[in-house]
């Protein structure tokens, strides 16, 4: 039913999260920031509340509950809000499980399922983004020919979280110029995986180029075999899931400017008192509400299975200036401070470049 | 439950006052902004049609009823996407429609029974704001002395919306200009009342097709019973309060005419891209989009999540919870928001923009009041930091 506060159970997965976050992913997101890590048992700790396998039969391991975009979101910003690097390893699993889930074949999903839903964290990973300047989802450089039974990939791909640790990298690769998706398992000798990136954000977080050079799968490993899969939605609840990121960590930033700016005593009073510093701080607080609002819309377009290309684009390319916005204010309202790595700040201000940018990083 | 389809009564209420905005406004919009301060007869047709009626008296504190039919929106809810309609159609004859003034809202919310028979039906403005008193509305220094069965009310009155087309004004006055806002009351004046005159109406930026006016009162006699409310002066701000708090309802309906203003405006620039060949497939990286594509997606997103902050504090409304912050966050985005969409449109239109053969130059004049009256966007974000800092008038001013 329609409406803007969280159900019962919506609020009760939301706590769960919240716990986590609390207790292990806040207090240590700087150092898995500095170091550069984040430690298994952490990722465990997440994986043991179930959201990744949540919507997957029984047969295959999961708990077969029904799926759930919005739910997806609503965790995805309340991790973020601890860190968007943990959120990002944290759900990985999904941006593989959902896919195979929902537009695989029978035999893809007996075959792909149970290992990724195990007792233990095990997170295989999609490739999408390509290292060009004209880098379009829509529109790949990768390809993917038909021959003899087999694909041929080749291309570059690059933010591909995880890659070298993934057992399986699903490739968005254009086949007769359209974009589809492609299990590449890891070890196929025409599979690269490179040096781990460096990047401006998520430092916590290992993302890998990978090179395909033709790169041979069987034909029944492309998602969803001869008739393929619809790749749109795979992108649309790509979209969805980056502007619930967003919404976290802004809301993070935003909150934690807030309480600085109360404690900040300056010519004799909290600068909160100061219009200036204020306004920017109203202004981050609607504009969270605002990123949110619009990756529950696309999220909840995605639940009732409506096309949801038109609503998840509006909610990323919309998510990708406001977050920027919203953690530079974050920085500004801490000064000198805001530009210190011991301040969360700075953290959040890299991370949200990548908003506009990255593609199939996470799902809804 | 957190779920943003919209229900099928809501597209319901969308589309047939899409027909209405569509049908009667829209076509006689231009005539009406070229044709400033004349009389749009064309609005008598909805004359005798209740736009503002009243529920059941509820005591303070008393939740509002949720809407008995959960497939039925509330009336907040259903407001708000009538007002975006009817802004998308004309932002000025909205708010000249008969019998649907600002004081309506008022008497609907705090008239006695018997005030509510003998105001009820007839056409009301409200006379709040002064020379020296705008958004400091707890300034203002009309006022209100008791003369045996008389009140006798001296001042002068701004910025009054139907001045001209009304019937009958609810000013502000203090009866107790030391006592601050505890003094300030609400007064029914009607039209024709000895030393109650229409001095002059404005010439505008936009929303040409309203009448704004001032007032002047001197020495205007009103029955003792014309005191809105109950008779009895209070000796505390709960008055003041009382009335600043419907503004927790009117601010997303100004919301609303701003999404509606802007709405227009890119629903027009949609049509001329699509008619210059450009394909809009919301798919392709914004980066590798023309600059008038960019710019065209996210104004669009913009609306978006003006739209859903309106739609949020109107169903908060209906559901009977506190939406004070909501509310001023709705008309704070909202109001800016539409108001650089209507610019940004009549830029990304080039000539289309500039002239006054297409309606885009005049959504652009039509939007900026919305960032302006009823708490301007300034006071908005006062209101919204104050909120979310948990700070006093005092401690942020």
């Amino acid at each position: 039913m329609f409406g803007f506060s969280l159900t019962k159970e919506q609020k009760m997965v939301k706590a769960s999260f919240a716990e986590v976050v609390r207790d292990i992913v806040a207090p240590n997101a700087h150092d898995m920031d500095e170091s550069r890590q984040i430690p298994a048992d952490y990722l465990e700790k997440a994986w043991e509340l179930g959201a990744c396998v949540a919507a997957v039969p029984g047969e295959f391991g999961g708990d077969g509950m029904e799926y759930s975009p919005m739910l997806n979101a609503v965790v995805l910003e309340e991790l973020a809000a601890g860190d968007m690097a943990f959120a990002v390893a944290a759900m990985l699993p999904s941006i593989f499980i959902n896919p195979v889930l929902e537009m695989g074949t029978d035999k893809q999903k007996k075959q792909y399922l149970p290992g990724s839903c195990g007792e233990k964290y095990q997170a295989s990973t999609a490739a999408v983004c390509e290292p060009r300047l004209d880098f379009d989802a829509m529109s790949l450089a990768a390809t993917a020919v038909k021959k003899n039974g087999s694909y041929i990939l080749n291309g570059q791909k690059c933010f591909v979280p995880k890659a070298a640790s993934a057992p399986n990298i699903l490739v968005a690769a254009q086949l007769d110029g359209k974009p589809q998706l492609f299990i590449v398992k890891a070890g196929n000798p025409g599979l690269v995986v490179g040096q781990r990136e460096k990047n401006i954000g998520l430092y916590a977080l290992d993302t890998y180029e990978i090179t395909l050079k033709d790169c041979q799968i069987p034909a029944e490993d492309r998602l969803g075999q001869e008739e393929g899969c619809n790749y749109s939605r795979f992108i649309q609840k790509g979209r969805a899931a980056v502007a619930a990121l967003a919404a976290g960590e802004c809301r993070a930033s935003f909150e934690q400017a807030r309480d600085y700016a109360k404690k900040r005593v300056q010519f004799g009073e909290p600068i909160a008192y100061r219009q200036s510093v204020a306004f920017m701080i109203a202004e981050m607080a609607y504009e969270v509400d605002c990123i949110r609002l619009l990756a529950w819309k696309a999220a909840s377009a995605l639940e009732v299975g409506r096309d949801a290309t038109r609503d998840a684009y509006l909610a990323k390319i919309y998510a990708g200036e406001s977050a920027m916005k919203v953690c530079d204010y974050g920085v500004q309202v801490l000064g000198g401070h805001g530009y210190i790595r011991d301040y969360p700040q700075e953290r959040r201000y890299r991370n949200s470049r990548g908003v506009a940018t990255w593609e199939g990083l996470a799902t809804v | 439950m957190a779920f943003l389809e919209p229900p099928p009564d809501l597209i319901k209420v969308r589309e047939g006052m899409q027909n209405v905005a569509a049908s009667m406004l829209r076509p006689i919009s231009r005539k009406y902004d070229e044709e400033e301060h004349t009389y749009p007869k064309e609005l008598d047709a909805f004359r005798g049609i209740q736009v503002m009626g009243r529920a059941k008296k509820k005591k303070d504190g008393e939740k509002k009823d949720k809407p008995k039919d959960p497939d039925k929106i509330g009336q907040n809810l259903g407001t708000v996407v009538t007002v975006e309609e009817m802004c998308w159609g004309d932002c000025g004859l909205m708010l000249s429609i008969p019998n649907a003034g600002l004081g309506n809202a008022a008497i609907s919310a705090v008239a006695t029974d018997e005030q509510l028979e003998r105001f009820g039906k007839k056409w009301a403005a409200m006379a709040i704001t002064e020379a020296e008193s705008g958004s400091d509305a707890g300034s203002i220094s009309t006022t209100a002395d008791l003369d045996g069965d008389s009140w006798v009310l001296n001042g002068e009155k701004i910025f009054v919306t139907c001045a001209d087309r009304c019937d009958c004004v609810v000013v502000w006055a203090t009866v107790d200009k030391e006592a601050g806002k505890a003094g300030i009351k609400s007064f029914v004046v009607e039209k024709g009342t000895p030393g109650f005159t229409l001095d002059h109406l404005e010439h505008k930026l936009g929303i040409r097709a309203s009448d704004t006016g001032t007032f002047v009162l001197n020495n205007c006699r009103i029955p003792k019973e014309n005191i809105l409310g109950s008779p009895e002066v209070k000796q505390t701000t709960e008055g003041f309060k009382g009335v600043m708090k419907t503004f927790d309802n009117t601010r997303p309906m100004v919301a609303a005419m701003a999404v509606g203003v802007a709405r227009a405006s890119l629903d027009f620039t949609r049509e001329k891209l699509e008619q210059a060949g450009e394909k809009l497939d919301y798919s392709k990286s914004p980066n590798n989009c023309s600059a008038r594509q960019k710019d065209y997606y996210m104004a669009e997103a913009t609306l978006e999540a003006m739209r859903l902050l309106t739609w949020r504090a109107a169903w908060m409304a209906d559901n009977g919870d506190f939406n004070n912050l909501e509310a001023s966050m709705s008309k704070a985005k909202a109001g800016r928001g539409g108001t650089l969409i209507t610019q940004k449109c009549a830029e990304i239109l080039g000539p289309l923009g500039i002239t006054t053969k297409e309606l885009a130059e005049k959504w652009m004049r039509d939007s900026k009041i919305l960032d302006i009256f009823e708490g301007t966007g300034q006071i908005q974000h006062l209101i919204i930091a104050r909120n979310v800092l948990k700070l006093s008038r005092s401690q942020l001013q």
